[in-house]
């Protein structure tokens, strides 16, 4: 009997991910959403410019790799070129989602664009080698930030589902995290939910996932995880900020 | 009988591409070239279409990219300023090796510039405009009756190479109003895209559409072939028109309304007796460098006419290796010029000789 096996969806080969790197753990759940709506034929994936840049080759389904924050836009293309066949997801990290990229994420949500977006927040540029990112935290240490991001000099980190929470056409937004098994648990949870939408054509759905980047935060594998519960949520707290179909089943 | 309507050129196009079997259209206003958005938004919901107005140039040509990987004709319009916003995913479309079709209806530049027709994106879209070594297969046309066939050619040249060709027009084409035949319109279809990511149906190995390449051999490798592919086109797609050029000692050379100008301006030389012709590249890559160098002692110098500061003419020059002599004949920043400078300048020409 078999008790743990890979998922279909999930290529079978060596990552590149460096020790201790959260992205395998949320590759996994994406494929394992996959997996279980059985939409892996359909389902073309999005990779952006960053560390999951090789995103392409590590999903079984069809992918693109789009140009640095622009994931959002060429989902909406491929998305509309065959919508009821289409399942599309974009898998993008915080400098690409959220500052590069910002203007096409606030526009696809804005559309209500029924596609799924999978947000990786680790609070720094992790493939050009630890820069400052639109989401690194007051004081946090970067190559570019070498004396703490003082936010009097380059402002503060963006709390992106609080920001798209306000935007009309957003229909599902829910930050989780992946660093102990019951946040693994409730990630699996909500990016699963974040692939049902767009199958039930429910819309925009966006999944912040806060991980971890023992590299560049100088940390070991282990005290990069303790870091997340310690800073990282105190200032990103979890939870859901939006699901419109929730609350217009409450309403009725 | 041939069926003619009266359309604008932007009309013309949009029209010219719905035939096409294009039924994604994306792009952002600017003008002089808002007709085809229009009329896109217009029609493409009655037919099944999508017309969508995204967020920004760089956001349209990116939702090009995401159809054009799906296999689907596809197109964004846009005018100078917006296409150099564009200019990224046009790099990307040609590092992904994806079928495009793009169309720059030119305004004055540089910078934000005026809304004055102009040609002065000659270099931009010649040598690809983006980063990286590429090509697009850019269309002048110089009617709107050209506007209509060449998107037609556009759409089949570019699925048939797999690259983006664009339409390289400016304001006075984009904004007049001609008779064309679009009932004569000819479509050839889509050739099949095996590569097209739509989905696996989990029966086959999964297909990317992607730029990146890590190994510089096999980068070099992707450019070599990407260039075997454009000697090609350069060897069976150049298309151009001669205008009583069989005994011509000077050669104008121009495209897009410039050529119109300069056409008047080469009748009223002839009545003088002034043995002058024209040769207008139709496309501007691959740029009709045997026709122009077959020239070459024939005639003695070379007229560019041009609505730049003179951009062209270092092709018209390559071409026919130095061995003339060079006019610039140009008005730019929107102005176009009139016949009597073409014909001033064919006379000053005329009085010079063969040296």
């Amino acid at each position: 009997m078999v008790v743990f096996d890979k998922p279909h969806a999930l290529a079978d080969i060596p990552l590149h991910y460096c020790p201790g790197c959260t992205h395998g753990i949320v590759h996994r759940l994406v494929a394992e959403a996959i997996d279980e709506l059985g939409i892996e034929g359909r389902t073309i994936g999005i990779a952006p410019v960053g560390c999951s840049v090789m995103a392409y080759d590590y999903f079984n389904c069809d992918m693109i790799e789009a140009a640095h924050g622009r994931a959002p836009a060429v989902a909406t293309g491929v998305k509309r070129a065959d919508p009821d066949r289409h399942i599309v997801f974009t898998y993008q990290g915080d400098g690409d989602l959220a500052s590069i990229g910002m203007a096409e994420t606030v526009h696809a949500a804005a559309r209500n664009e029924n596609i799924t977006v999978i947000f990786i927040n680790n609070a720094i540029y992790g493939m050009t080698g630890g820069q400052m990112a639109p989401t690194s935290l007051p004081g946090q240490v970067t190559q570019t930030s070498p004396y703490g991001r003082d936010t009097n000099h380059c402002g503060f980190p963006i709390r992106v589902c609080e920001m798209l929470s306000q935007v009309e056409g957003a229909g599902y937004l829910e930050r989780v995290a992946v660093n102990n098994v019951k946040n693994v648990k409730n990630a699996k949870k909500a990016i699963l939910k974040a692939f049902k939408n767009q199958v039930e054509g429910k819309g925009f759905s966006l999944v912040e996932v806060i991980s971890s980047c023992p590299t560049n935060w100088g940390l070991t594998p282990k005290k990069a995880l303790e870091w997340i519960d310690e800073k990282m949520i105190p200032y990103y707290p979890l939870g859901v900020y939006k699901d419109r179909a929730a609350d217009e089943e409450a309403a009725k | 009988m041939a069926n003619k309507v009266l359309m604008k050129g932007n009309e013309a196009i949009a029209e010219a591409a719905i035939i096409a079997g294009c039924r994604h259209y994306f792009g952002y206003p600017i003008t002089p070239q808002t007709e085809i958005a229009a009329y896109m938004a217009k029609k493409m919901p009655k037919i099944g279409g999508t017309f969508l107005q995204a967020e920004s140039e760089i956001a349209a040509i990116n939702m090009v990219y995401g159809v054009a990987s799906t296999g689907h004709r596809v197109m964004t319009s846009s005018s100078s300023p917006g296409i150099s916003l564009k200019s990224e995913g046009l790099s990307y479309l040609a590092g992904a090796d994806m079928p495009a079709f793009v169309v720059n209806v030119q305004r004055g530049g540089p910078g934000l510039g005026g809304i004055q027709p102009s040609q002065a994106d000659y270099f931009q879209s010649t040598r690809g405009g983006g980063h990286g070594d590429y090509h697009m297969i850019v269309l002048a046309p110089a009617s709107v009756e050209e506007m209509a066939a060449l998107t037609v050619k556009g759409f089949e040249l570019a699925d048939e190479y797999r690259m983006t060709s664009m339409i390289l027009a400016d304001g006075t084409i984009g904004q007049m109003m001609e008779p064309v035949d679009l009932d004569g319109l000819k479509v050839n279809p889509a050739p099949e895209k095996p590569w097209a990511t739509v989905g696996t149906d989990c029966k086959r190995f999964h297909n990317i559409t992607n730029s990146l390449s890590l190994v510089p051999t096999e980068l070099e490798q992707q450019n070599f072939d990407r260039y075997k592919k454009y000697d090609v086109i350069k060897e069976k797609e150049v298309m151009y028109e001669e205008y009583m050029m069989d005994d011509a000692e000077i050669c104008i050379v121009a495209f897009g309304i410039a050529s119109r100008v300069s056409k008047n301006a080469i009748n009223e030389a002839r009545k003088k007796g002034i043995k002058v012709g024209l040769i207008r590249p139709i496309t501007l890559w691959p740029f009709p460098e045997k026709v122009l160098h077959d020239t070459v002692g024939k005639c003695h110098t070379y007229i560019s006419v041009e609505m730049s500061m003179g951009q062209m003419i270092e092709d018209v020059k390559l071409s026919t290796e130095c061995r003339g002599k060079y006019v610039l004949c140009n008005r730019a920043g929107g102005m176009i010029p009139s016949p009597e400078q073409v014909l001033a300048a064919i006379e000053e020409a005329n009085k010079g000789g063969a040296k």
